[in-house]
């Protein structure tokens, strides 16, 4: 176990903002919540999750809704905290620590907000190792673990309880009902997770992995160096294409921003082009019309001069964009897993094939 | 139009012109003074004539002081929405030392309304009144107020702005609503900057009419903002946010009315930077992303701009077989530092001598430099050039570049994507010319309950219409310029937020 510094989180919010894929809702918010708490002497420590017994009971947090509405209002540590006790209250279980339900985007920092209140540690994993749109492409539906419970909460003192469903999706639905009411933004605790639990299903040590990618994202743009670069490097990815962003379109439906975008090669890729269909998050790519990577590997478009994410809500015509993929957590490349993120979980009918198979 | 006076406040230098149908008959440059004033009078002075139908200004000093940390009162901010978003209170991702400068009082009071309408909580009057007494008692009269989702609904903004003038005589209050966006932090950001540049606002504004005074000059003073229209200063005194970027919006304007082009890309090429935005309709194209100003997120009407370390004064070496070009400069230095000048510093503009695209100080001191390197150069300004211009299209079709500013001889006259490069004559007064051509706005943008689409709009028209007269335009010249509708899908009823945006000319005194 050891203490977060200031800088880690830092690291985190930048490293999280790729592991986004896209999606997931800028952690600049949650940053600024930890900014002020470390401020007044709060501190975080982060717990590998080897340390967990096998009865230790752990909460999974996430901040639910639209992230529009996030931006007006905004995520509150004390209400985050307010899910994991009113989960305790629920179930009479006794919290030995938080994890992120995923590690991509805004959510990675809601834990740590819980835990600045809570005086617990946060668990490094998470179970998505991203962002994903719905709730039950997790690695804890793909063990077929337990939905329910789940407590919600609202800073006006409005508190849920999901207590029973037969499923993941009746968990999505019924849980998504109640969010909508308390106006499109909640923070909830999902069901509670042993520490045998969180070891075989968890994505491990995902936590470590983001604040990683951050620090050699911020090293690398301290030193003039190419931050990209440093990613692959970090992270053991692929470089797949670098140009310009010439097209985009998007729409809303069903509460999801869906949408294409093309980019036109640049330097090895002149004359070459790159296709990406999106769900919140970047979902397939096409290479000159082939499909070429496709979710659950991750699929991260950056800012080429600064290596910065580029979210499927900001890409525009002119960017300089390179895309690369990282490694899909093994427990999604499974029969199972595949059956809940992969590409025909997006409406994409093709065959799974890893841009790391090869 | 007749008669008319545009004058630039920048950084450097204040410009005057004197525009006669559509014509530039007189210009003057003059170094901009410590105090402003004198410099506009100089300006004013130098190319007044008795009957003019009126005086345009438009000026840096709010910018500036917000970026300089001078002149800035303390303000108190009223934040309504609790008990949500309570963990970041107004001022919370501010720098520091502005922060300290500028935060008098925060108070934060239940109610807010949610994206459907609902309320958050209703809203806490008495909390409000309390808070008055608190800041007034405090010695502060510059009051800022923010209320979540109030873009959607200013209701709350509006009844607390009621209560602050009833318990605070005396006070200016600004209300988020009326300047920003969705995005609490961003548009709260915004108010607080305008509640803090008010006083100075007035008092600048104030001189800038004595001085059209003195000048002679009876037509009233109109002030330009960033969309690239004049308002009354009398209303500039209540918005000084809206003029922040006038300097860069009033550079396009006046390129596009040189040229005659309504729709390009513009590019301002001075001593350190290249400054490019994008034209449509004549109007600047606006930024859809947060601006920082002096370290401060926001996010409200602003012209979406693109500055690269690119200008006449521009750093030129070659490192390891790399060619660069800036982004440091030798900026006003540079008739002391450049070569041609008799300086050692070997800058943008000796290349672009030595590639015989300018004559400029003495050619035979860099005689001597290697003609290919000196290609190589020009050729990687172009190159900058050209990936700027690129990034500000909204789409691949081919568009004018319309290239003004001192540095304007680095754009080369080819570039990939740009149908052709515009040098407009007075370009070095652009910015005084968009000035002296502005035209006067009517914004609404509101929630409308209860119509179909097309009532929605010919209301939100209306109203745009009606805020325009009530700026001084004259009803008859009045066009619809932009309109948009953003349908409320949770909303009950059908709500449609519209945004409609009307411009005309100046009413002329009868």
């Amino acid at each position: 176990m050891r203490e977060l510094t200031l800088e880690d989180i830092e690291a985190l919010a930048v490293g999280a903002w790729i592991l986004g894929t896209g999606g997931g809702g800028s952690p600049y918010l949650g940053l600024l919540n930890m900014r002020r708490l470390y401020a007044e002497g709060a501190r975080v420590r982060l717990m590998p999750p080897e340390e967990l017994a096998d009865d230790d009971a752990v909460a999974v947090l996430s901040n639910m809704g639209a992230p529009l509405v996030g931006q007006e209002r905004l995520a509150d540590p004390a209400n985050i905290a307010r899910a994991v006790t009113l989960m305790e209250e629920f179930t009479r279980i006794r919290f030995r620590a938080v994890m992120s339900l995923e590690i991509g985007g805004n959510n990675a920092i809601q834990p740590l907000m819980a835990a600045a209140h809570l005086g617990l540690p946060v668990v490094d994993a998470d179970c998505m190792g991203r962002a994903y749109p719905e709730a039950q492409m997790t690695s804890f539906a793909v063990g077929d673990l337990r939905p329910y419970p789940l407590s919600m909460v609202d800073p006006r003192g409005i508190e849920g309880i999901v207590a029973r469903v037969p499923s993941w999706k009746w968990m999505e639905r019924l849980s998504r009902k109640m969010c909508v009411e308390l106006g499109s933004i909640a923070a909830t605790c999902k069901a509670p997770r042993t520490g045998a639990e969180v070891k075989r299903w968890g994505i491990l040590h995902t936590t470590t992995k983001a604040v990683a990618l951050g620090q050699a994202v911020r090293k690398a743009q301290r030193e003039h160096r190419d931050p990209i670069e440093a990613i692959l490097h970090a992270e053991d990815g692929r470089l797949l294409f670098r140009g310009k962003v010439t097209d985009v379109s998007r729409r809303t439906t069903e509460g999801f921003l869906r949408g294409t975008a093309r980019l036109d090669g640049l330097d090895d890729w002149r004359g070459r082009r790159f296709d990406l269909a999106f769900q919140n998050e970047w979902a397939v790519g096409w290479l000159d019309g082939e499909p070429h990577v496709m979710t659950p590997d991750l699929i991260c478009v950056l800012e080429t001069a600064t290596g910065e994410a580029i979210g499927t809500e900001t890409l525009r015509y002119g960017q300089r964009a390179t895309v690369i993929a990282l490694p899909a957590p093994p427990v999604f490349l499974t029969e199972r897993g595949l059956a809940l993120v992969g590409p025909r979980a997006f409406g994409h009918d093709l065959e799974f094939r890893s841009v790391f198979a090869s | 139009m007749r008669r008319r006076i545009g004058v630039d406040v920048g950084g450097t230098n204040t410009d005057g012109v004197l525009i006669e149908d559509g014509k530039v008959i007189a210009a003057h440059k003059t170094p901009t003074t410590e105090d402003v004033l004198s410099g506009v009078r100089e300006a004013l002075s130098a190319v007044a004539v008795p009957d003019v139908q009126g005086v345009m200004i438009g000026t840096t000093h709010f910018v500036n002081a917000v970026v300089q940390r001078r002149d800035l009162p303390r303000v108190g901010a009223l934040r309504i929405g609790m008990p949500a978003s309570r963990s970041l209170p107004p001022f919370c991702d501010w720098p520091e030392d502005l922060a300290t400068l500028v935060r008098g009082a925060v108070h934060m009071v239940e109610g807010g309304v949610d994206y459907d309408g609902r309320p958050i909580m209703p809203l806490d009057e008495r909390a409000i009144a309390a808070a008055a007494r608190q800041m007034r008692a405090a010695g502060l009269s510059c009051v800022a107020v923010s209320s979540i989702f109030s873009p959607l609904d200013p209701a709350m903004e509006e009844r607390a702005a009621q209560i602050l003038r009833q318990e605070m005589p005396g006070a200016t209050v600004t209300l988020s609503h009326e300047l920003g966006r969705i995005g609490l932090l961003e548009r709260e950001n915004v108010a607080l900057l305008n509640a803090a540049l008010i006083p100075l606002a007035a008092h600048t504004l104030q001189a800038f009419e004595q001085a059209v005074a003195a000048a002679g000059i009876a037509a009233p003073l109109y002030i330009t903002q960033n969309d690239g229209t004049v308002i009354r200063a009398e209303l500039a005194a209540r918005f000084p946010v809206l003029s922040f970027a006038s300097g860069p919006t009033n550079s396009m304007r006046g390129a596009a009315f040189l040229t005659g082009v309504q729709d390009a890309l513009v590019v301002d090429v001075g001593g350190t930077t290249s400054d490019f935005g994008a034209l449509k309709a004549g109007f600047p194209r606006e930024a859809n992303t947060v601006v920082q100003i002096g370290g401060v997120r926001t996010l409200f009407r602003m012209p979406d701009l693109l500055s690269i370390g690119l200008g006449g004064g521009s750093l030129v070496r070659e490192e390891g077989g790399r060619l660069s070009i800036g982004p440091r400069s030798v900026g006003f230095r540079l008739t002391k530092e450049a070569i041609v000048f008799g300086g050692g510093t070997l800058t943008a503009t000796d290349i672009a001598v030595r590639g015989g695209r300018l004559a400029l100080g003495d050619a035979s001191r860099v005689a001597s430099l290697d003609p290919a390197f000196a290609a190589a150069a020009l050729a990687e300004a172009a190159r900058m050039i050209e990936e700027a211009a690129d990034r500000m299209k909204a789409d691949a079709a081919e568009v004018p570049l319309l290239a003004v500013g001192g540095g304007a001889f680095l754009v080369p006259d080819r570039i990939a994507g740009i149908s052709e490069v515009l040098r407009p004559a007075n370009a070095a007064v652009a910015n005084a010319v968009g000035a002296a051509i502005a035209q006067v706005s009517g914004e609404a943008d509101q929630v409308f309950h209860g119509l179909s689409r097309s009532e929605a709009m010919a209301e939100a028209e209306r109203i745009a219409r009606a805020r325009a007269v009530d700026a001084g335009a004259d009803p008859a010249s009045l066009s619809l310029v932009d309109i948009e509708d953003l349908p409320l899908a949770y909303m009950p009823g059908g709500a449609l937020r519209v945004r409609a945006r009307v411009v005309g000319d100046i009413r002329e005194a009868p």
